[in-house]
């Protein structure tokens, strides 16, 4: 346990403390970590955004990748589903949750002897369409959609 | 510090049923403690599978997949005796790896 933040929980600190850890918190691991992480994509707001950071604003819409995720989730904080793709030369799957603050989920890029497949387990905010898009060999980007409902939103607490 | 990343592997014929668990709070930074004080983001980015030592899955995450991610892969051709490792690094810095050999 951190002590600073025993400290902090235990309601002895001030405001003033408690500014610089946030900002330590979240600004500091820009520096720090992987340059591989997607920043720009990951931390979109909104559909648009994020698809075109992900490089996925033209998909083209197939039925050649299968998701499958329960039609109701009552728990939003863990909603499993499964994704994988049929398509040829897939190299990589992403999921994103339409309504989810920040749309896109996951990034999974796949090399050979790994198949394009993946059960994950999300955080929904609310009932959401999610969209999965796998990018081929070739470039092409290609979406499926579902909807789940949710009726206890994951975000909140 | 963190704990250790559960792998587990299901070899059934040609195809290997891939399980990993890595233990992480995955902490939005949207939620508040009793005391009303935002709980600091703290999650997962980025995480490798590789097959003896060769990578075969890369991940990046968001703060919306779920606590203590579980995910399931499937590879072809594994046979018993190759190695599995699983590596993630998080927003704060802190990295995770361990391995196993497929029996």
């Amino acid at each position: 346990m951190n002590p600073l933040r025993r400290k902090l929980l235990g309601g002895s600190a001030s405001a003033a403390l408690l500014a610089p850890l946030i900002g330590s918190g979240l600004l500091v691991p820009g520096r720090v970590l992987a340059a591989d992480w997607n920043r720009s994509a990951f931390t979109a707001r909104s559909m648009g955004d994020a698809l075109k950071a992900y490089g996925s604003a033209a998909a083209a819409e197939t039925r050649d990748i299968v998701i499958n995720a329960p039609e109701i989730a009552e728990n939003g904080a863990k909603v499993e589903i499964e994704i994988s793709s049929n398509l040829a030369n897939t190299r990589s799957l992403a999921i994103f949750g339409d309504k989810n603050p920040m749309p896109l989920c996951a990034t999974l890029d796949f090399l050979p002897p790994a198949l394009p497949f993946a059960r994950v387990q999300l955080k929904l905010a609310e009932s959401t369409r999610l969209r999965v898009v796998a990018k081929t060999a070739d470039g092409k980007s290609h979406v499926a959609f579902r909807d789940v409902k949710v009726t206890l939103g994951g975000c909140g607490g | 510090m963190s704990e250790a990343i559960k792998i587990r592997a299901q070899i059934q014929g040609e195809t290997t049923d891939i399980r990993v668990l890595m233990q992480h709070p995955m902490e939005t930074g949207q939620r508040k403690d009793d005391k009303g004080l935002t709980l600091p983001v703290h999650f997962i980015q980025t995480f490798t599978v590789s097959l003896n030592g060769k990578p075969m899955v890369e991940g990046q995450l968001n703060t919306s997949v779920s606590k203590n991610p579980l995910f399931t892969f499937k590879a072809r051709g594994i046979k018993p005796g190759d190695k599995l490792s699983v590596a993630w690094s998080d927003n704060t810095g802190a990295r995770r790896q361990d391995e196993i050999t497929l029996s």
